[in-house]
């Protein structure tokens, strides 16, 4: 076999890009459990990017629109979200499991006719560059903008939820609506907000998936992501510099096994499978026995309805 | 005026009775059942372009697709042979224990189960095909165009099917060239592009520039012309994903044996059969062959697909070994059916383990 | 002008008419999405409702499918009365069907009237175990339930998939990924010649009935509701709370756990991968609609199950595509939600005042 430092690259390269929809779909949602809301639909938001980011390629051929509209559409399926939780007041979990079966359901109709369609080519930066370090090389250079992107994210969330005053305002929703309220603040506008953020974002992860990491749609191709998502939030205690970490765990997990298997290490694959959910569980364990701990890093008010009585 | 109208009222009428007639001959409907969605360019894509021959050749058809392998596959049968269907496709091996018990209720209902062996009552039948044989062509030809001499194989289950494929496909890349590795990598899937992607991203890492698959996505062909390395088809051509890694392709042909069978039941003919067609029969067939292929190499493969067609060369001949240098299979003779149907021990050359 | 007024106490005539509502509603938007896919909509709506319940088979199916959601959303209800967020079933349900599987595979080729108690007891005990992880993990160390709950799931599903290909398989399978075929002793009975509905619906009418006695006739029941309000009140008032929270979980895995006994059992007779379509997540639904209520409950595993169904006879004789089911799934759920409104609000029509 062959171990030299640029497969070593090649392999955290491969690690980076399996990462990237877990990466984006995760900092959406945790701006949205930020701001107290928990929302169950990331697989549904996911899947509808994915179509919609394909489906529009197909048709309109052009890449821009393709991705902004997948955008979008995250948008607009989260906005049935926001409106029942928000405006109707109804339950989280309820509504956000609802969304992800009616995501699927709907995503795979209208994908329909779009099976069995090669997608095409996304640009890749740098390409050129790949070879010129060796390591560096492979995992610094040649992907999507959307692979910079999403590894530039976590960094962006960070920034904005410490050191802007609307991340502030975001958290002080998530922490104590009932004070945010009586300072002026606009719970539900600010809710809204982060919930729309959210589906664009897993809108986005979605697009990725369809368009650059396997170019074609098929039905319920996200397999799951959604779901790891969530669990990804939660492992990272709502810090967004964790979610990278995590996402390279989540989405390295498969990669290594199979490079086990190639260089001929047997170990049962579903034991490999199961071991991010079960660290999660038990990164969740950590965190929550201790109750200081998880004031700190959990949004109070998560997944709890908000109604001002006037 | 009016006569012209009754006249032509009364040939209409004539019309509409012979065309009845002539439809009530061959009134026999079929009935479909898939796995997948037909549009996934592989297993169940296949069976649906079979679905429209037994179409053109003037039968009804209907499909039901992606049907889970639950609870659920026996009522799906058990409907389709209620409503008026003579002949049951089943497409995968996970409907066989209802297939069998829907059958034991409807004796005139014809059922055909793909890739199983339980054939229980008179009116259920079995085929399969012998895909091996296209991987006897497909080990050729990687173990020619192959530098690295590091050939990757991307499998899904180890049941005898796809370890038939692993033997058969090293066998003919090490008779070409006896310096070649196969990697396996098992994704324990049929279906699902991003885990193919990644496990055909390992092999090509590990320096394999030629990928194999037994499962049924495009992802790994895609993953294949993004890394620049060889790749075949799986199922169908896939040449259109990846015009440039896609040497050939194996493509499943179920069309002939669908036509033949609904056509037997129209007849009156059918019988219980377990049928098991390769090559020659029509049922393995092999896409063109890319131009990236070395003009001597296209002619030689084109030679064994036409001796593997009339029998005259087999992909399991004399002497094989397994992986311990027992003898499977002695010099001279070729492997039984039997053995190839249950066959669960890897050839001697290829590396590593079966999962348990 | 319209102004929005909260309710003290919601209406008991809207807390049952918005159910309906919500169905209503529902078959509207679908009608308006097959017209929209080029269908006619009345004659879709009918062979997605009518069609697959009108002979007896076809009704016989129905309760088939029916049984697993009812028992699993009885199981929810214990959980979600109480603010529990057990989100989990699907897991609970797996991993019964995999003890109760193994205690089956024991029995192989063996018969005795003994066998099939201890198989179903066996799933029982399966699902409570399962459940009783997030149960402690919430009471001991404050987990999120949900989260533990669904992340389970997954954990399941991937250990049946390794008993089917590896230990458990059929040793006369060819290595396919499925054991081998229960003995009869160890399978649910049959109702009736020629149909498939089984034994199995007598355990979820049971649940039925022992959660409405327990919900409307027990303390526990009354603790239930107050534990719901808030845990801290359930404690002040000298309530166990811990102990509630356990216990509604326990009965929320078994019920899940016999609903997976119940298909494996019944008409799968064996295991394999696919042992249930996402039942644990349908059933969250089932128990909305139903409002929590057993009886409430009974008529939402039907409308549900009809989903199911609906959706394989449209494309059978329609060639709607499948998904619909599921599209009709995910709207009579927001349908429900959203006409909940109305539960816990007015909307007065006011003339201006001078």
């Amino acid at each position: 076999m062959i171990i030299d430092i640029n497969f070593i690259g090649l392999i955290i390269a491969s690690i980076m890009a399996s990462a990237v929809p877990l990466i984006l779909a995760s900092c959406g949602e945790l701006i949205t459990e930020r701001s107290g809301v928990l929302n169950l639909g990331v697989e549904g938001m996911m899947i509808i990017g994915a179509i919609s980011g394909f489906a529009l390629m197909t048709v309109t051929g052009s890449l821009i629109i393709a991705v902004f509209g997948a955008m979008l559409a995250g948008v607009l399926i989260s906005t049935i979200f926001a409106f029942l939780t928000q405006t109707l007041i109804t339950n989280h979990v309820a509504t956000g499991l609802a969304l992800t079966i009616f995501g699927i359901g709907i995503s795979a109709m209208i994908g329909k006719n779009f099976v069995g369609i090669p997608g095409k080519e996304f640009p890749v930066l740098f390409e050129g560059l790949k070879d010129t370090i060796p390591l560096l090389g492979p995992i610094l250079f040649g992907h999507s903008i959307v692979f910079y992107f999403a590894f530039a994210l976590p960094f962006i969330t960070s920034y904005f939820l410490k050191k802007t005053k609307i991340g502030l305002i975001v958290r002080a929703v998530g922490d104590s609506p009932e004070s945010a309220s009586n300072q002026g603040i606009n719970v539900k506008l600010v809710r809204y907000a982060c919930i729309l953020y959210g589906g664009a974002m897993s809108g986005l992860a979605g697009a990725y998936l369809s368009m650059i990491y396997t170019p074609q749609w098929i039905e319920n191709m996200t397999g799951g992501r959604g779901w790891i998502a969530l669990a990804l939030v939660v492992f990272s205690t709502w810090n967004p510099i964790k979610i990278l970490i995590g996402a390279m765990i989540f989405g390295g997990l498969t990669i290594i096994q199979f490079h086990m298997q190639a260089i001929g290490v047997r170990i049962p694959v579903q034991f490999l499978t199961a071991l991010p959910y079960i660290v999660t569980i038990i990164v969740l364990v950590v965190i929550s026995r201790d109750s200081r701990k998880i004031r700190l890093s959990t949004p109070s008010s998560l997944g709890k309805s908000f109604h001002k009585d006037n | 005026m009016h006569k012209f109208l009754i006249r032509s009222f009364v040939s209409s009428l004539v019309l509409l009775f012979t065309l009845t007639v002539a439809a009530v001959a061959k009134d026999v409907k079929a009935a479909f059942v898939y796995i997948g969605p037909t549009g996934d360019h592989g297993w169940t894509y296949q069976h649906d372009v079979g679905r429209k021959a037994v179409e053109a050749a003037g039968f009804k058809t209907t499909y039901v697709e992606g049907v889970p392998e639950s609870a659920d596959a026996e009522r799906v049968l058990r409907q389709l042979a209620n409503s008026g269907h003579d002949v049951i496709f089943t497409t995968s091996f996970g409907y066989m224990n209802p297939t069998n018990k829907v059958a034991k209720e409807f004796p005139n209902v014809k059922f055909e189960h793909a890739t199983g062996y339980k054939r229980e009552h008179p009116n259920v039948s079995t085929y399969a095909a012998r895909f091996y044989e296209g991987r006897t062509i497909l080990g050729t030809i990687a173990g020619t165009m192959t530098k690295s001499n590091i050939i990757g194989y991307v499998a899904s289950f180890p049941i005898p099917e796809v370890i038939r494929g692993i033997n058969s496909f090293t066998l003919a890349a090490q008779k070409v060239n006896p310096n070649i590795k196969t990697k396996i990598v098992w994704a324990f899937t049929w279906y699902d592009p991003g885990k193919e992607a990644e496990a055909a991203k390992a092999l090509i890492d590990q320096g394999a520039d030629v990928i194999a698959q037994h499962t049924d996505s495009t992802a790994i062909v895609q993953m294949a012309e993004k890394a620049g390395v060889y790749a075949f088809g799986q199922a169908s051509d896939m040449d259109k994903f990846a015009p440039k890694a896609v040497l050939t392709s194996v493509e499943n042909n179920w069309g002939p044996y669908y036509v033949d069978r609904v056509k037997a039941v129209a007849n009156g003919t059918w019988s219980q059969k377990d049928t098991w067609h390769g090559i020659g029969d029509g049922m393995v067939v092999i896409s063109d062959l890319d131009s990236q292929m070395p003009a001597d190499l296209r002619s030689k493969v084109k030679k064994l697909q036409a001796d593997l067609a009339s029998g005259k060369v087999h992909s399991f001949t004399g002497p094989i070994y397994d992986q311990k240098g027992n003898l499977m299979v002695a010099e001279g003779k070729t492997a039984d059916d039997g053995m190839l149907a249950g066959m669960m021990t890897y050839v001697k050359g290829v590396e590593g383990d079966i999962p348990k | 002008m319209i102004k929005i007024v909260k309710r003290d106490q919601p209406p008991r005539a809207i807390f049952f008419f918005t159910p309906v509502l919500a169905i209503f509603l529902t078959l509207v938007a679908g009608g308006l999405i097959f017209f929209i896919l080029g269908f006619k909509p009345f004659e879709a709506l009918k062979f997605f409702f009518i069609v697959p319940i009108a002979d007896k088979y076809g009704f016989s199916e129905l309760l088939l499918k029916a049984t697993p959601l009812c028992l699993i959303a009885i199981g929810l209800s214990f959980c979600f009365k109480s603010n529990n967020w057990n989100i989990g079933a699907e897991g609970q349900l797996t991993f019964g069907a995999i003890v109760s599987g193994g205690v089956a595979l024991l029995f192989y080729e063996q018969e005795g009237f003994y066998i099939l108690p201890i198989v179903i007891l066996a799933g029982a005990i399966g699902g409570m175990l399962y459940a009783s992880i997030p149960a402690i993990l919430k009471t001991y160390f404050n987990t999120n339930e949900i989260l533990v709950s669904l992340m389970l799931v997954y954990v399941s599903k991937l250990i049946l998939d390794y008993l089917v290909v590896g230990p458990w398989s059929n040793p006369e399978g060819f290595n396919f990924p499925e054991t081998r075929q229960f003995s009869d002793s160890a399978k649910l009975p049959l109702l009736f010649e020629g149909l498939r509905i089984h034994a199995g619906i007598f355990l979820a009418l049971a649940a039925v009935v022992i959660s409405w006695f327990v919900f409307y006739k027990t303390y526990l029941g009354f603790q239930m509701k107050v534990s719901g309000f808030s845990l801290k009140t359930a404690r002040y008032a000298g309530y166990k709370g811990k102990k509630m929270i356990i216990l509604v979980f326990l009965i929320s895995g078994a019920c899940a756990g016999l609903a997976g006994v119940g298909e494996i059992t019944g008409p799968i007779g064996q295991l394999h991968r696919e042992i249930s379509p996402d039942y644990g997540f349908t059933a969250i639904i089932v128990a909305f609609l139903g409002r929590l209520h057993p009886v409430g409950i009974i008529f939402a595993s039907l409308v549900v199950a009809i989903t199911y169904l609906g959706a394989e006879t449209a494309q059978i004789f329609m060639q709607i595509p499948k998904y619909t089911g599921q599209v009709f799934q995910g709207m009579i759920l927001f349908f429900l939600l959203a006409s909940d409104y109305l539960l816990f609000f007015k909307i007065k029509f006011i003339g201006s005042k001078k």
